[in-house]
């Protein structure tokens, strides 16, 4: 199931790629988003601060004598070098010709700040510089004279306060990554989740459970749960009409077969011959056999009927297994075995009655039918750590190098039981039994020849 | 042809500029090797600081690090500007107490930067970037006679002193001191960053301008100058020099004006023509390590870094290290500025 979920076909796996690609393109487009901002809001801020040095020198350009008075506010420049340490330069020109400061600092290309400071980036002594220059007219001797006020500063300030905002920017981009990964990948879960509940709601399943899923599913899952529950309905009602099927084949054999029997033991004690009477007697034993397979398929029929829809009630668990022992006390009695119980009284067990009844009466018959003559059959009931342990040792044959998994499949029987009535079903139905309660049926060879059956439930 | 001639001129000209380069040169006024036992390097300093006061330092310097022998070269600090600005000298670092122009070497890109620990643990105020590197921090103060007064009262502030001189003129006439702020560096950046202070400055130039002072090139002329009896006053004479040289029952002594005081930043910066950069960043980090500041104030009467001081004393202003000292360098700002005070000072 693991391997499928990360398969290339997985669902899970192809929305949590999605998911994840979105929020990776989110993520990049947030770090773009959070860079671009806070650098023009950093070169704003940083634009103000230089046009505020250049209007400072701007408002202190006078004319006096036929000349252009400048007096640079000490101001000007150290509200710079309150921002960052980078380096200024300026230039102020008079009538196109630079009267003081860095004569090659690059002006525009076209000066058209009159209105307004022009603001611009160059290169000026090997470094990257953001300058602002700024245009007054003053009037000498009655005529305007042009004053071009250049004011620039290196941008390491800038180029830290950008590198420092890329970190922010990238840190806020990869936190949002991995907060919506984890957020796709739970939400990924929680989509994929009611598909796996309902593959472990059909695997759970005993192997005879065939009833319709029930449990709550989303709308989308609706049209494959209801198929499922279609293909399960069929499922059920062929395997009912075979069962039904059997147990009527059964009954309607085992009537004319009593018939049979009856017939037979008649014309046995009539017979002259040996020779007949041998014929007769395998003729009974055929007969015998046949009917009690027909009882057994009806049994197993029954238990499988049961099993799908379990009648579950609080019985004394004692006083059943005395019942079934005391029903075959005298099948046993001809075989002159002697029978030990060991019954530990008043246990209340919750379960169905008939189908536990059953098991019982196959096992205990079984050791009967295995058991040698005149030899002991133990029986004990006792609380086995919470659940009730049924217990049924003969000294027979023993299982003959049989598996217990061999003889708890139909119609399969032991390699070392041919002389014996029987058909097979018997071990199967207890197996039934005990897998329908949650139980546990264990047949084991004893050491000394016999065998030792458990029924645990 | 008229091309080929005009190649000749130039060449000639590259030959003259080349074997007479040195009459061009900068003006030293004194210099001196320390010579370590097993030399294998030699440092170059070009300084504005008396050697006396540099001494101690550079021996102690030379105990950490036996194989550099150190040349100490001292010039004024417009000389030493020119020197790093127009020669590109070989120096490996540059000290001088002249803010403006170490200011203005940093900013026209002449500075290396050197990053260490110890810059790192460097207050921000003492430093600018990391470029240019404060180690002391000396007052600009009132050196006065205490014999010449007689029974008049020491002035307490600029306000004091300026009625002590209008009202005894005869007594001050031709007996007061200051720097030439034309000549010396450190002269005028003391007056610059004064008359941002307060107004007084001019008012108190106009007053010393009256009595026909005496101007100097340098603290230690000025020190030289009342201890002589040649003058009674002098206005803004580096502390520590004062305070290193009179002793304490001389009869000059030193007038801490309550009002304001300027304090400057004696500062190093690493040449960007310095070959040897590591070593330039050796002495700078042991200038301004904690650790060595004891001995800078101690053996060299030169007061180290403090930022306490400024905290604890208001009326201390120290001049902030920073692109505002650019100004007063722009040459309109300063004729204009030289103009003036040349009006107050040397009035006919």
């Amino acid at each position: 199931m693991d391997r499928g979920r990360f398969s290339s076909n997985s669902l899970g796996r192809r929305l949590l790629l999605q998911l994840l690609l979105v929020a990776a393109v989110l993520s990049a487009l947030l770090y773009l988003a959070v860079r671009s901002v806070a650098n023009q809001a950093a070169i704003a801020a940083h634009d103000n601060i230089l046009g505020a040095s250049a209007t400072a020198i701007a408002e202190q350009l006078s004319a006096s004598e036929g000349e252009v008075l400048i007096d640079i506010p000490y101001s000007a420049f150290s509200m710079l070098g309150a921002i960052s340490e980078d380096r200024v330069f300026y230039r102020i020109d008079s009538d196109r010709t630079t009267i003081t400061g860095y004569e090659d600092l690059p002006l525009p290309r076209e000066v058209n700040a009159r209105t307004a400071p022009q603001y611009y980036s160059s290169r000026f002594r090997d470094s990257d510089i953001r300058a602002v220059a700024l245009e007054r007219l003053i009037t000498v001797d009655n005529l305007p004279v042009s004053v071009i006020i250049a004011v620039a500063q290196t941008r390491r300030g800038q180029d830290a306060i950008t590198a420092r905002v890329a970190n922010t920017a990238a840190a806020l981009g990869i936190g949002f990554f991995l907060v919506a990964g984890f957020m796709s990948w739970l939400a990924t879960r929680s989509t994929v989740r009611p598909l796996h509940d309902v593959a472990g709601a059909i695997g759970r399943r005993g192997a005879h459970d065939l009833r319709d899923l029930k449990s709550p599913i989303p709308s989308e899952l609706a049209p494959l749960v209801n198929s499922l529950n279609g293909f399960i309905a069929r499922l059920r009602d062929a395997l009912h009409r075979n069962e039904t099927f059997m147990a009527e084949a059964a009954h309607h054999v085992r009537t004319p077969l009593a018939t049979v029997r009856t017939q037979a033991e008649i014309a046995l004690r009539q017979a002259e011959t040996d020779e007949s009477r041998k014929t007769l007697r395998s003729v009974i034993r055929a007969v015998d056999e046949s009917s009690r397979s027909a009882t057994q398929l009806l049994d197993h029929a029954m238990i499988s009927y049961r099993s799908d829809q379990l009648a579950r009630e609080s019985f004394n668990y004692s006083e059943l297994t005395a019942d079934v022992i005391r029903g075959l006390i005298a099948t046993a009695e001809l075989k002159d075995l002697h029978i030990v119980s060991d019954i530990d009284t008043d246990l209340q067990y919750n379960g169905d009655k008939v189908l536990i009844e059953c098991a019982l009466h196959n096992m205990v018959d079984n050791a009967i039918k295995y058991s040698s003559d005149e030899s002991r059959v133990d029986i004990r009931l006792n609380p086995v750590g919470g659940k009730i342990q049924f217990q049924v040792c003969d000294k027979g044959r023993g299982l003959g190098g049989s598996v217990q998994r061999d003889l708890t499949v139909r119609f399969k029987r032991g390699l070392n039981v041919s002389d014996v009535v029987g058909s097979g079903l018997g071990l199967t139905t207890v197996e039934l039994v005990a897998q329908v309660h949650n139980g546990k049926f264990e047949l084991v060879s004893r050491s000394g020849g016999g065998t030792c059956a458990t029924l645990t439930l | 042809m008229r091309n080929f001639d005009s190649l000749i001129v130039w060449f000639i000209s590259l030959l003259f500029i080349s074997c007479f380069s040195s009459a061009f040169a900068f003006e030293k006024e004194s210099e001196k090797i320390f010579r370590a036992d097993n030399q294998r390097e030699e440092l170059r300093i070009l300084s504005n600081t008396d050697l006396e006061y540099m001494e101690p330092i550079i021996k102690a310097f030379q105990q950490q690090n036996s194989s550099v022998s150190v040349l100490y070269t001292v010039a004024s600090s417009r000389e030493l500007y020119r020197a790093i600005n127009n020669e590109s000298a070989d120096y490996d670092v540059v000290i001088s107490s002249a803010m403006d122009l170490q200011m203005k070497l940093v900013n026209d890109g002449l500075a290396q930067q050197h990053d260490s620990d110890e810059v790192d643990k460097l207050p921000q105020w003492s430093r600018w970037g990391n470029s240019l590197f404060a180690f002391t921090q000396e007052p600009a103060v009132l050196l006065a006679s205490r014999g010449g007064f007689g029974n008049l009262a020491m002035p307490q502030n600029r306000k004091e002193l300026i009625e002590l001189l209008r009202d005894n003129p005869e007594q001050f006439y031709g007996k007061v001191g200051t720097y030439d702020i034309r000549e010396s560096g450190a002269g005028y950046l003391f007056a610059t960053q004064d008359s941002r202070q307060s107004d007084a400055f001019w008012r108190l130039s106009e007053v010393i301008g009256s009595l026909s002072p005496r101007l100097y090139c340098c603290s230690s002329a000025m020190i030289k100058a009342l201890r002589s009896g040649e003058i009674l006053l002098a206005y803004n004479v580096v502390g520590s020099y004062a305070s290193a040289v009179l002793d304490e029952n001389e009869d000059g002594t030193i007038v801490s004006l309550t009002d304001y005081q300027i304090f400057m930043l004696r500062t190093a910066l690493m040449p960007k023509t310095s070959r040897q950069p590591g070593l330039g960043g050796l002495f700078i980090d042991f200038l301004i390590d904690a650790g060595n500041r004891d001995l800078i104030d101690q053996q060299d009467g030169l007061p180290p870094i403090n930022g306490d001081m400024f905290k604890k004393h208001q009326h201390y202003r120290p001049i902030a290290l920073g692109p505002g000292l650019l100004v007063f360098l722009d040459k309109i700002k300063r004729k204009r500025f030289i103009e003036a005070w040349t009006e107050a000072l040397l009035q006919p």
